[in-house]
């Protein structure tokens, strides 16, 4: 039986379908999670999607941590369980303090919507070890708040330990500190990800198929752990 | 009945685009002398009676969690009994 990965809905998410769509494309099973879920369903591991959680009131993912199934996947994920956020789903791990840092508004204050270069900095995680280490992809970003910020002693931190996972390669598109564009916590686990590798899966619809390794990445993941 | 307002800003360090465009625009309007605007939300919240006790310590700590992000806010709270 193929891995199950969860795939959270918030009211307001949108990109939940592309990433339910990436994760078959790698060969798994999506599994739909709802925000008001008190279970998560059996699965192996969680993608939180992009889009706008809960009009991104307040803060972005600042309501969102507080959704019944994120409790539960706060709970899991301290234990181990592999979680992936993109965009919103970044800012909501980092509300919910499972990744450091946050997410601010992009330093020139406009949307921006490109095909975004990478560096693959760290391959360690389990969201990115189908990559080569120092490997340049293409894949969409699009935000209105994906400046990444943290204290200096937190970015000191997360480069000596070889968190950082992706960078900016040419200008910096929204003003994160150190071109930072993904990053992981200690144990490797939990990664997250501004740019987003699920519209980057099919030749016909995305500006390259970058994005496919993060998702086998998982897979290969799964299946050395069982 | 007692009122309680929270002032959230971002920390100094942390920059403020929104502030700055507004900055931009008081310039523009003929504000001489402007040297910096930093934006910030104010939450102006009505409860039931006094606060007092665990509810006061309550309120304080969701001004922490939910109302302002630590890592890149601080806030203020005034209670009016």
């Amino acid at each position: 039986m193929s891995a199950r990965i969860g795939v959270v809905t918030f009211p307001g998410s949108l990109d939940d379908a592309d990433a339910a769509r990436a994760i078959r494309i790698a060969g798994a099973t999506p599994v739909a999670l709802w925000h008001g879920d008190a279970n998560l369903h059996d699965v192996d591991a969680v993608v939180l999607p992009g889009g706008f959680s809960y009009g991104d009131y307040l803060r972005c993912g600042a309501i969102a941590k507080f959704a019944p199934v994120m409790s539960l996947i706060i709970q899991k994920a301290q234990v181990g369980l592999p979680v992936l956020g993109i965009c919103n789903g970044f800012q909501i791990l980092c509300e919910s303090h499972l990744l450091p840092g946050a997410l601010t508004r992009n330093d020139h204050q406009h949307f921006i919507c490109v095909d975004q270069k990478l560096q693959i900095e760290s391959t360690e995680t389990l969201w990115t070890r189908d990559f080569s280490p120092g490997q340049q992809i293409v894949i969409p970003l699009k935000n209105g708040e994906g400046g990444y910020v943290a204290s200096e002693a937190t970015l000191d931190e997360l480069f000596a330990e070889n968190r950082v996972i992706a960078t900016y390669v040419g200008s910096n598109p929204n003003g994160s500190y150190r071109n930072i564009a993904g990053i992981s916590n200690k144990a490797g686990n939990v990664v997250g990800l501004m740019p987003h590798p699920e519209h980057a899966v099919e030749a016909l619809t995305g500006p390259t198929t970058d994005g496919i390794p993060f998702f086998t990445s998982i897979l290969k993941s799964l299946v050395g752990a069982s | 009945m007692a009122r309680v307002v929270v002032n959230v800003a971002l920390k100094p360090e942390i920059l403020d685009p929104q502030g700055r465009a507004v900055a931009g625009a008081l310039g523009r309007l003929g504000l001489s002398g402007v040297i910096d605007v930093r934006q910030g939300k104010q939450f102006i919240i009505d409860l039931d009676g006094e606060l007092e006790g665990e509810r006061t310590e309550l309120m304080e700590k969701l001004a922490g969690e939910l109302l302002s992000n630590p890592v890149i806010e601080d806030f203020t709270l005034t209670v009016e009994n």
